[in-house]
């Protein structure tokens, strides 16, 4: 079964690119997940300073600054995974280093 | 022929130890829970049926089993999705009942924790667990909950539905999840049995269900000591029952007629603790039963053990901490050492404001200001008391405490 890991944080002290890049954390969870041969993609996502929301009301499309909900955790990025079962994925959601400082949210994929 | 009688007497036997049995083997086979059910309550009808004519078969549980087996293969043969299932059912078709009678305890056991998977909210485990597994139907288990039939019909289908599309696996978990999830599954089945401890209508039952499920899980995980401990807990518990109200009032430990505690229940409750702690590694459950087995075994109120209690509620603070436990604790430290130390632990407790709405913290310091004399400051808080307990047996208990002073 596929599932999609959404990682979450609140993001005020979020770490660069190059940090993440260079903490063993990251480093032996992506290294586990490769080995285990259960990854198919993923992505880091910019901030939500950069996002925007598109939403189509009676015809007139409504764009707006910002991302649709507003919360303190935020995505930040998503790994998509194939796992035999929940179990799994669990586990290797529960391996992710954010699952620590924020949440990581384990969503099946509609196959 | 078979006496009409007999027969019922035996499908009920049946439906009481089988259910689960037969529900967990083709949820197995099929991964279907609703044609699993489905299925299962065909077999039963089924035996109504046959039984009068063929008699009762010698092993009711591989009788019932190898009908609602055959019955989902039929029910799949209509059904071109099933066409995968149904060479599995097929595969398994030949020798069944051997085949069947020693994969039950597996099926039972994983069916348990299935029910009770950490990504189910917690209601909705505690409903599949009784629907699954007692066979309860959604209005007896609505019913029990105080909750209404649509609402848990609802949490019911969410909770199949959210099995079979999240993939939560069908199996007991390994090793390493064990202890984390054997707490949730023993919390459930804990749940189950007090929503019956309290004396309502409809509820009793519940009781004997949980101690039945706590007895299936010990036999199935003998070297695990908490189960052990959960079920002792339960007898002990159990014993005491039909002695805790008399005409709809509550009667406090120390009033209760000792002789009518049941000692076969005692005695079973003492033995299966005996068999945890020889396991050597305590848990929340066994605390909780030692503390149980201190009261049952007391000669009488007087000859309580009070101090090894109180050192038992220390153990469990630390152990599984609440602030309910801080409360009992309090109560022993009291009986132990003195009204004045258990006072003060209670005004504490009070202070904290972790217990604000509880009504056993104004009960308890209403009870132990009783003792130490203090009548005034006694019935103001027997008032507040009155103002939150749940059930009309409480509220009869404490008014006449209340008008005592």
């Amino acid at each position: 079964m596929k599932y999609v890991l959404l990682i979450c944080d609140d993001e005020t002290d979020a770490p660069t690119n190059e940090e993440i890049a260079a903490d063993p954390a990251h480093r032996a969870w992506a290294a586990d997940v490769d080995r285990r041969g259960r990854r198919l993609g993923g992505a880091r996502l910019r901030p939500v300073a950069d996002a925007t929301t598109v939403r189509v009301r009676d015809g007139e499309i409504l764009v707006s600054d910002g991302p649709f909900a507003e919360t303190k955790d935020f995505v930040g990025g998503v790994d998509i995974i194939d796992c035999a079962d929940l179990d799994e994925a669990l586990e290797i959601a529960a391996g992710h280093p954010y699952a620590r400082r924020g949440c990581v949210e384990v969503r099946p994929v509609w196959e | 022929m078979t006496a009409p009688d007999a027969v019922r007497a035996a499908v009920e036997a049946a439906y009481r130890d089988e259910w689960g049995q037969v529900v967990a083997t083709l949820i197995g086979l099929t991964g279907e829970w609703d044609l699993a059910e489905d299925c299962a309550q065909d077999s039963f009808a089924a035996a109504l049926a046959t039984w009068p004519r063929e008699g009762i078969p010698g092993r009711p549980g591989a009788w019932l089993t190898t009908v609602a087996r055959n019955r989902a293969r039929d029910r799949l043969r209509h059904d071109k999705a099933g066409a995968a299932k149904l060479r599995q059912l097929v595969v398994l078709a030949p020798g069944t009942e051997e085949l069947v009678a020693e994969e039950i305890p597996d099926e039972r056991l994983r069916l348990i924790f299935t029910c009770c998977h950490p990504a189910l909210p917690f209601p909705a485990r505690v409903a599949l667990t009784l629907r699954t597994l007692t066979g309860l139907n959604t209005a007896e288990i609505a019913r029990a909950f105080l909750t209404a039939e649509s609402t848990m019909a609802q949490r019911l289908v969410r909770a199949k539905h959210k099995i079979v599309e999240a993939g939560i696996p069908y199996r007991v978990p390994r090793a390493e999840l064990l202890p984390q999830r054997l707490s949730a599954v023993l919390a459930v089945l804990y749940l189950i049995f007090n929503e019956g401890y309290d004396e309502q209508d409809g509820r009793r039952a519940l009781t004997a269900e949980g101690i039945h499920l706590a007895r299936v899980l010990v036999r199935l995980m003998p070297s695990e000591p908490e189960p052990r401990g959960l079920l002792a807990l339960m007898l002990l518990l159990e014993a005491r029952r039909a002695n805790r109200t008399a005409g709809g009032v509550l009667i406090p430990l120390e009033d209760q007629d000792r002789s009518r505690w049941d000692g076969a229940l005692i005695a079973e409750g003492v033995a299966t603790l005996d068999e945890a702690l020889a396991l050597r590694r305590a848990g929340p459950y066994q605390v909780q039963a030692a503390i149980a087995a201190c009261h049952a075994t007391a000669p009488d109120a007087a000859s309580t053990d009070w101090p090894q209690i109180a050192a038992l509620y220390a153990e469990l603070a630390r152990a599984a901490p609440s602030p309910v436990v801080d409360l009992n604790r309090a109560v022993a430290i009291a009986m132990a050492e003195g009204i004045p130390a258990g006072l003060a632990l209670v005004d504490a407790l009070a202070e904290s404001g972790r217990l604000r709405g509880y009504y056993l913290l104004p009960a308890t310091r209403a009870d132990l200001l009783r003792r130490a004399g203090r009548s005034a400051e006694a019935a103001q808080a027997y008032e507040e008391a009155l103002a939150s307990a749940p059930t009309d047996a409480e509220r009869r208990y404490l008014a006449g405490r209340l008008r005592e002073l």
